[in-house]
């Protein structure tokens, strides 16, 4: 019996540290750098695992930079109006693919779906002579455009999830009813649909945020940058002098956002990723 | 819809497949001339030239390579040990569940910033405590040193994307019948062997997704790569090196066939995925 009670305990104790190894593993990165964040001069070259100052030099330098502060309205800007136009695009188009019989749907979600496994650098050079066309260069609203490259398809997708799941019923009664198709998407569909454009519109103002490759290619002064670019370009005097401090302080900004907005809405986006990849 | 698509990705697609046929420049991308295939390969003086026939290229296939059968390897397994364990009840499971999002919502330049001041040769935290463990004698550089960089570039892959495996892999076992696990626990099963006889057949099909998914991903890299290591050789990804030649090379003719080959590595395995998945879907019906 007693042999049984260990083995009992010694589970439970083993389950406490897998569980304490994944917190670690998962949660230690961030918060070394925000600890880092906090440490300025050569407080930043011991290695330290606990707080031990509450330094905001770094804060204060980072976000005086007003080239930095450009790069985060840039980021805002360009990340906000994806969502806008994934949206509008997405619901549309995820109101024939997931109510309007015709034929070629089944294709259409195929291209669509391959869209999203394109290599971004595959487009980068057509993309590039596009906007150079439009006159769009080293101008965020480039990065709006080819945006929608890798945010069209999961919104379709999602979207179309969704709006198959709703009821046939309600459709049928606005068509008794006499309304009109668009009548019926923005009268009926939209306002139930909240649940799904919020998950939508979470996932894909994120993965806006989070892209390097084609804002690094379509801008080039500092003024017209977004943060990721502006991270990865912060410079020290030489190569191995990179100023961890502001490093940190800087990603700090940019990520807590996100977290906090992922952390109140983590059922959504784990629901969303899911429908998004499992239906795939 | 179809039109934006075809706008932002068929057209600038069909171009680059074009422009690998000619000698484009990136600063003047208007003029150029045809020079048929000779970005790929061709035969000069006795030697060959373009891009099939450049090492620095099948550097960077292999090193892709290499990437995606580890990364995708790793995070398969830490997905699948963190889901069974989400999948138990106990205190504070939403707690944790919540700290997996963490690395995931952590932009992707951020998170290799952040495990590059952690992996810093002098300074890095991660040296400090291999230290103190007595693993290694004197501090390593990581992203700097051939044989360990891309370990580094793998860790930090891993890190960031075991949680979307993680997430994946937790839905497909909620959704599982609990009736199969009573049977094989009235007929005292060890757990080890339920695992593999009963879970992992019952949620492969939807870990097969996102394994493909994560490949294709992974195969695309570049975000990770350029931060973390820039433009050394021992670890550039196929991406990285068709946007050396493009960008920084101003070769848009000799960058475009280098993505164009990407491109159309990546088509094949999807394609290859979506005849088998539809000879499964259609075995079903």
């Amino acid at each position: 019996m007693n042999l049984k009670l260990a083995k009992k305990l010694l589970a439970k104790v083993a389950f406490l540290i897998l569980l304490a190894a994944i917190l670690i593993f998962t949660v230690f990165p961030f918060y070394y750098a925000i600890l880092t964040s906090f440490e300025s001069g050569s407080d930043l070259f011991t290695v330290e695992y606990w707080f031990s100052s509450f330094d905001l030099a770094n804060y204060k330098s980072v976000l005086g930079e007003a080239s930095f502060v450009t790069s985060i309205w840039n980021s805002i800007l360009v990340a906000s109006s994806t969502v806008v136009i994934a949206m509008a695009f997405g619901l549309t188009a995820a109101y024939a693919l997931g109510r309007v019989k015709f034929r070629g749907r089944g294709a259409v979600l195929m291209i669509v779906l391959s869209v999203s496994m394109f290599p971004q650098v595959a487009v980068l050079s057509g993309l590039f002579e596009v906007i150079r066309a439009m006159n769009l260069y080293n101008d965020p609203l480039a990065l709006i455009f080819s945006y929608t490259i890798f945010t069209l398809p999961f919104t379709v997708w999602i979207l179309t999830t969704f709006m198959r799941q709703l009821p046939k019923e309600l459709e049928e009664a606005a068509i008794v009813d006499g309304a009109s198709p668009l009548t019926t998407l923005f009268r009926v569909f939209i306002p139930l649909m909240w649940p799904a454009m919020a998950t939508t519109g979470l996932l894909a103002f994120i993965a806006a945020w989070n892209e390097f490759l084609f804002a690094l290619t379509f801008t080039l002064t500092n003024s017209e940058r977004t943060v990721p670019v502006a991270i990865a370009l912060i410079t020290g005097g030489s190569q191995h002098e990179l100023p961890w401090g502001n490093l940190m302080a800087a990603s700090v900004i940019v990520t807590v956002p996100l977290v906090v907005l992922v952390l109140i809405f983590q059922r959504r986006i784990v629901s969303g990723l899911t429908a998004g990849a499992v239906k795939g | 819809m179809l039109l934006v698509l075809a706008a932002v990705a068929g057209w600038p697609l069909l171009r680059t497949i074009w422009f690998s046929f000619t000698d484009a420049s990136f600063s003047n991308i208007s003029e150029y001339s045809w020079v048929g295939l000779e970005n790929y390969l061709v035969y000069e003086d006795g030697l060959w030239f373009g891009v099939l026939a450049d090492p620095a290229w099948w550097q960077s296939v292999w090193n892709t390579l290499f990437f995606t059968v580890v990364s995708v390897g790793a995070e398969t397994v830490l997905g699948l040990i963190i889901a069974l364990t989400l999948n138990a009840q106990f205190r504070g499971r939403g707690l944790i569940r919540a700290a997996t999002l963490i690395p995931w919502a952590v932009p992707t330049i951020v998170s290799a910033k952040m495990w590059g001041w952690m992996l810093h040769d002098q300074f890095g935290i991660i040296n400090d405590m291999l230290m103190t463990l007595g693993i290694i004698a004197e501090p390593l550089n990581w992203t700097a040193n051939a044989d360990l960089s891309m370990w580094a570039v793998i860790m930090v892959d891993v890190w960031k994307t075991t949680p979307f495996m993680a997430l994946l892999t937790l839905a497909a076992l909620q959704m599982l019948p609990s009736d199969c696990y009573e049977a094989a626990k009235v007929d005292g099963i060890h757990p080890v062997s339920v695992f593999f006889k009963v879970t992992l057949p019952l949620i492969m099909p939807a870990l097969m997704v996102a394994i493909i998914f994560r490949v294709l991903d992974a195969l695309r890299v570049f975000d990770v790569i350029y931060v973390l290591t820039s433009n050394s050789e021992d670890t550039m990804s196929m991406s990285v090196y068709a946007r050396q030649q493009l960008v920084q090379f101003q070769d848009v003719g000799y960058g475009s066939a280098a993505s164009t080959v990407l491109f159309l590595i990546i088509a094949l395995l999807t394609i290859s995925y979506l005849y088998l998945g539809r000879k499964k879907i259609g075995g079903e019906s």
